[in-house]
């Protein structure tokens, strides 16, 4: 029986040791921009305690239907150029909090990486809670046959979260997990008003990681209210503000991506 | 006299914040010491016990709880007045375990952090359901990254908008008390990663303002808890 990641062409997971740095929120992005250069995108949203995937795209109302050979991912368009899956479509309340241990969790992540019925992907990119704990063991072990592209560790620039970060690559060292590279995130604010760009979160932790661990730095995306507006909206920060201060930033890690990709296809 | 309890067990940032990066656990006849920042402030972390900043804590959950246990039954605390414990993200191991082993205690409630936008508050609400379904009663919210007002033109932006409220519209939702806004400065960051009180270094930030503030609702609500708790022995 053919595996239903059979036609995922390449697998990538976005990781942190840290919470709060917005994973998520370049899971979203990266899917976005990988969709405007005509690639078909799924997202696997592993985070079980915490799933923000499915609000990013403004379906976090939908349901997810079983069919004969699994479960159907969430489309969050017509296109069905990105589809989904997360276990905000299994709660039946938003609010509904879901207190499992380890084993139930792993339970499930097993599931989502075997049975959902993904079709052909040309990319299927896993969002994970932060840490390197059971999702992330499982999750690694689970894809671990369908030979994942690698990992992109995200990181906000100050020390506090790069220690975290640090962790998170020894974790993709000591499971073989391939790292593509460094993304720091909310590196600088440029003032709306003024135009006057401050360090919120200081800067270039991120960079001087990936120097110090030997990996790719993929770049720096500045904080932009206008990306988190449009996420809280649900709608196409790429398409809507090509002019905004993170676009340059998505764009040219989604471009990174995509070479790397190819590269290893031929 | 204040003890800070880390169960953050894959990614524990304590050490750095209080600038007792590199310390390591010492043990007595009594149980573990917990690392002195102050004479009245003591620590214990995970991070105390990894030899180099690179280790990963790869542990399934039995694992952590296991860890967790050792945490509350061997660290020798001394008297106290208040034991915080701060945790990881989430509704899993650490925090099923952490109220399980201090149900014989009297755990006077939680304080949970927030973000002003909507996809930190569909996470909250979940971390205040879990309160409710674990009897864990719930100090209040604290919203984090609450503004950022430009040192140059002094204007105030939204940097996480409150596209659906904030957490003064989900606290009224659920009759939860909304205990302070602490708003976004570059030194709060700054003095984190270098292991410095915040507090001292800019005494005069609206942020140290909001943090004393909701620092004293946590106290009287304390205060007026055990005040309660006396009344009825």
């Amino acid at each position: 029986e053919r595996s239903h990641l059979a036609g995922v062409r390449h697998i990538l997971l976005v990781l942190s040791g840290k919470g709060g740095v917005g994973k998520s929120t370049i899971s979203t992005e990266l899917a976005l921009a990988l969709r405007h250069a005509g690639k078909k995108v799924g997202i696997l949203d592993v985070d079980l305690c915490g799933p923000t995937i499915p609000r990013m795209f403004g379906v976090q109302d939908s349901d997810v239907h079983q069919c004969d050979s699994g479960w159907v991912p969430v489309f969050v368009d017509q296109d069905k150029s990105i589809s989904l899956m997360s276990i905000g479509f299994l709660l039946e309340k938003p609010d509904d909090a879901v207190v499992w241990r380890g084993p139930k969790k792993n339970a499930l992540i097993k599931q989502f990486v075997g049975d959902v019925a993904w079709g052909d992907l040309d990319f299927l990119i896993v969002d994970t809670p932060p840490g390197t704990s059971d999702e992330h063991i499982s999750t690694v072990e689970a894809l671990r046959p369908y030979k994942p592209l690698g990992a992109i560790l995200v990181t906000t620039p100050q020390a506090v979260s790069v220690g975290d970060v640090r962790r998170e690559l020894t974790f993709c060292k000591k499971t073989r997990l391939r790292v593509l590279g460094i993304v720091e995130n909310m590196s600088g604010f440029v003032c709306p008003h003024c135009s006057e760009c401050t360090n919120i979160f200081s800067k270039g932790g991120g960079e001087e990681l990936a120097k110090h661990a030997g990996v790719p730095f993929l770049g720096c995306v500045p904080l932009d209210p206008q990306l988190s507006q449009s996420l809280e909206e649900g709608r196409d920060f790429i398409q809507e503000f090509p002019k905004s201060s993170a676009f340059p930033a998505l764009a040219h890690i989604a471009q990174q991506i995509l070479d790397g990709a190819s590269q290893r296809s031929s | 006299q204040v003890a800070l309890l880390d169960i953050d067990i894959c990614g524990p940032s304590i050490p750095k914040m209080m600038g007792l990066e590199g310390e390591q656990v010492h043990q007595s006849g009594s149980g573990w010491s917990p690392v002195y920042v102050e004479e009245n402030l003591g620590v214990m972390s995970v991070g105390f016990l990894l030899s180099s900043p690179d280790d990963a804590v790869i542990w399934r959950g039995p694992k952590k709880n296991g860890l967790i246990k050792q945490f509350l039954r061997d660290v020798d605390w001394g008297e106290i007045d208040y034991l915080i414990v701060d945790t990881p993200p989430g509704t899993s191991d650490e925090h099923l375990s952490i109220v399980q082993y201090l149900g014989a205690a009297h755990v006077d409630g939680a304080v949970i952090i927030t973000t002003p936008q909507e996809v930190s508050l569909q996470d909250v609400r979940k971390e205040i359901n879990f309160c409710h379904k674990v009897k864990l009663p719930v100090i209040g919210v604290v919203e984090n990254m609450s503004g950022f007002v430009c040192p140059k033109c002094k204007n105030e932006s939204q940097i996480f908008p409150p596209t659906t409220g904030g957490a003064e519209k989900m606290c009224q939702n659920l009759n939860v008390s909304l205990l302070g806004k602490v708003p976004l400065d570059p030194q709060i960051g700054k003095s984190c990663d270098k292991g410095q009180s915040f507090l001292s270094e800019a005494p005069e930030s609206p942020a140290t303002l909001s943090y004393r503030s909701i620092i004293q609702r946590i106290q009287e609500y304390c205060d007026q808890h055990h005040f309660q708790e006396e009344k009825i022995i």
